[in-house]
C-alpha cells in the first residue's frame, strides 16, 4: 500500500507541486532586502561604526590622555602621546586611530572614563588612499563635531544601562 | 503620396516583391523575439529574486528596465576569447549554429489565424528537425572548445536531448492524432470552441510530458546538468566570451520562448479564446480569438520556466535519464493507445 502510495505521489509530481506552491507564496509575500541608498535598515543606538572624539558643551574636548583606550584595545589601533598644556591640565599631542587594524570591538568606548572616544552610527566611509585609514586627533574632532547631535541623542537613549 | 508608393511597389518584379515583404516580416519578427528574450533575462532576474524574498535588479532606469541594455553592452564590448588549442572556425561557428534553428523554428508559428511567415504543410516536421537541429551548437561548442568541461557539458546535453526529443515527440504524435494534420494552423483550429474543447483535457499527461521535456531540451533548471554550475562550470560554453556567449545566452532564451509558444499551439489553443462559444462571456470582446491569447497563453508558460528554476534543485544525471527513459517515453506510448480508443470512439467535444 504505501509503495503505491509513494508511486502514485512521485508520478503525479505531488511534491513538486508543493515545492511550487511555496515558491509562488514568497513571490508574493514581503521582501526581505531593501532599495539601499534610499531605503535603510534601522540601527542600535550601540552600533558600532566609525570612531569620534567628543568635546563638552564648552567646546573643551573631553580626552585627558589618561591612555585606557590604548591599553585596552586588542588591536593596537590606537596610539596616543600627551604633554601637558599651559593651563597644566594634560591633553593629547597625538591621538590615531589605524581603521584598517581597528575590529570595532568598542572596548575603547567602554574603558574611557570621560565618554571621549566613542564609535558612531555612521558606517558610510571608505578611504581611497594608503594613510587615509589612519584617522589623526583633527579628523576624530570633526567628525565628533559633526556628529554631536547623534551621538549626545544615542547615548541618551544608553545612559539607563550603563 | 500613397498611391504614389503603392504604384512603384506594384511596378516592382513579383519575386522581388515577395523577398522584400518576406525579408521585412522576418526582421520584424526578429527584432520582436530578440526584445522579447532581453525582457524576459530581466524578468527572469527579477521574478527569481521575488521567489526568494528579494528585489532583483532595480537600479539601472525605473525599476531596473534598462537592465538587459546594460547586459548587452557589457557583453559586447568584452574580449572574444579563442583559446589557443582550439578548433577555430567550429569554435566561432558554434553559437550561430544555436541560434539559427532557435530563430527559424518561428517561420511556422501562427500569431493568429493564417498569420505565420511560411504556412507550409508539414510544419510540425519543420519544428521537430529545427529543434533537434539546436543540440549541433552545443555539441559544436564543447567538442571546439578543447576544454574537458565544455566537452562534458555537451555529452551530457547531446544524451540529454536525445533522450527527451523521443518523449517530445510522442507527444507531437498525440497532437497529430487528435488535430489530424502537420499543419501548425489547423492543428488551432481543430481546438476552436471554448476552453474546454483544447487538446490539454484529452492530451493531459502528453500535455504535461510535452513541456517538461521542453524544459529539458533547452537545458533549463531542473535540467540545466550540461551547464550544471557546480559541477562543470558553465558546461559546454566555458570558453566563451563577450558575443560568443551573449549569442548562446540568446538561443538559450529564444528556445525557452518558443517552447512556451508551441506548449500555448499544440495544448492551449494558441490565439483562440477561453471563453469562445460561452454565453455572455463569450459574446463580449473577451470572447474575440486574437494574438493578445496567444501572448498571454505563451507569457504563462515563460512564467513556468522562471517558476521552475526558482523552485528546484538540480537533478542528477542518472535521474534525468530514469525520467526521460523509464517514465515518460512509457506514459506516452500508453496514452497514445488511449487516445486512438478516444478517436475511434469519436468522444466529445474532441473527437466528434
Amino acid at each position: 500500500m504505501r509503495i503505491i502510495r509513494h508511486y502514485l505521489k512521485s508520478l503525479f509530481l505531488w511534491e513538486l507541486l508543493q515545492g511550487l506552491a511555496l515558491t509562488l507564496k514568497h513571490f508574493f509575500g514581503p521582501k526581505s532586502t531593501i532599495r539601499y541608498p534610499e531605503e535603510k535598515t534601522p540601527k542600535s543606538p550601540r552600533y558600532r561604526g566609525m570612531h569620534a572624539l567628543r568635546r563638552y558643551p564648552s567646546g573643551e574636548e573631553r580626552c585627558i590622555a589618561c591612555k585606557l583606550c590604548e591599553a585596552v584595545c586588542p588591536a593596537l589601533a590606537i596610539t596616543i602621546d600627551s604633554e601637558m598644556r599651559e593651563d597644566g591640565t594634560r591633553r593629547t599631542t597625538r591621538y590615531d586611530i589605524d581603521m584598517f587594524k581597528c575590529i570595532y570591538c568598542g572596548f575603547c568606548e567602554e574603558a574611557c572614563p570621560v565618554d571621549a572616544i566613542v564609535e558612531t552610527s555612521f558606517t558610510e566611509y571608505h578611504f581611497e588612499e594608503r594613510g587615509q585609514q589612519i584617522l589623526n586627533k583633527d579628523k576624530l574632532l570633526a567628525i565628533g563635531d559633526k556628529l554631536e547631535p547623534q551621538i549626545a541623542a544615542d547615548r541618551a537613549v544608553e545612559s539607563r544601562y550603563r | 503620396m500613397k498611391e504614389f508608393f503603392i504604384q512603384q511597389w506594384e511596378a516592382l518584379p513579383p519575386a522581388l516583391q515577395t523577398v522584400i515583404s518576406v525579408t521585412g516580416q522576418i526582421s520584424a519578427l526578429l527584432l520582436v523575439l530578440i526584445l522579447m528574450v532581453a525582457y524576459y533575462t530581466y524578468a527572469e532576474r527579477r521574478v527569481i529574486g521575488f521567489m526568494q524574498g528579494r528585489m532583483g535588479p532595480n537600479r539601472v532606469g525605473p525599476w531596473g528596465l534598462l537592465q538587459p541594455f546594460a547586459d548587452v553592452i557589457k557583453l559586447v564590448l568584452k574580449e572574444i576569447i579563442v583559446p589557443s588549442n582550439s578548433s577555430r572556425f567550429l569554435f566561432v561557428i558554434a553559437p550561430l549554429l544555436s541560434i539559427a534553428p532557435a530563430f527559424a523554428a518561428w517561420a511556422v508559428i501562427p500569431f493568429d489565424d493564417g498569420m505565420m511567415i511560411a504556412d507550409i504543410n508539414a510544419g510540425l516536421l519543420y519544428l521537430l528537425a529545427l529543434t533537434s537541429l539546436s543540440v549541433y551548437g552545443v555539441i559544436l561548442a564543447g567538442w571546439a572548445s578543447n576544454s574537458k568541461y565544455a566537452f562534458l557539458g555537451c555529452m551530457r546535453s547531446a544524451a540529454q536531448i536525445v533522450s527527451y526529443e523521443i518523449a517530445m515527440g510522442f507527444a507531437l504524435v498525440g497532437v497529430l492524432m487528435a488535430a489530424g494534420s502537420l499543419n501548425l494552423n489547423e492543428i488551432v483550429l481543430s481546438q476552436s470552441g471554448g476552453m474546454l474543447n483544447w487538446f490539454w483535457i484529452p492530451l493531459l499527461p502528453l500535455f504535461v510530458i510535452f513541456f517538461i521535456s521542453g524544459v529539458a531540451e533547452t537545458n533549463r533548471a531542473p535540467f540545466d546538468v550540461p551547464e550544471g554550475e557546480s559541477e562543470i562550470v558553465a558546461g559546454f560554453h566555458v570558453e566563451y566570451s563577450g558575443t560568443g556567449f551573449a549569442i548562446f545566452f540568446l538561443a538559450e532564451y529564444a528556445n525557452m520562448i518558443l517552447v512556451s509558444a508551441l506548449t500555448a499551439l499544440f495544448f492551449l489553443g494558441g490565439w483562440l479564446s477561453p471563453f469562445q462559444g460561452i454565453p455572455v462571456v463569450g459574446d463580449t470582446f473577451l470572447g474575440e480569438s486574437s494574438i493578445v491569447w496567444f501572448a498571454l497563453k505563451t507569457f504563462i508558460f515563460m512564467f513556468i520556466f522562471l517558476w521552475f528554476r526558482a523552485t528546484f534543485p538540480r537533478y542528477r544525471y542518472d535521474q534525468i535519464m530514469r525520467l526521460g527513459w523509464k517514465v515518460f517515453i512509457p506514459i506516452t506510448i500508453v496514452w497514445i493507445v488511449v487516445l486512438g480508443g478516444l478517436i475511434v470512439g469519436e468522444v466529445g467535444p474532441w473527437f466528434n
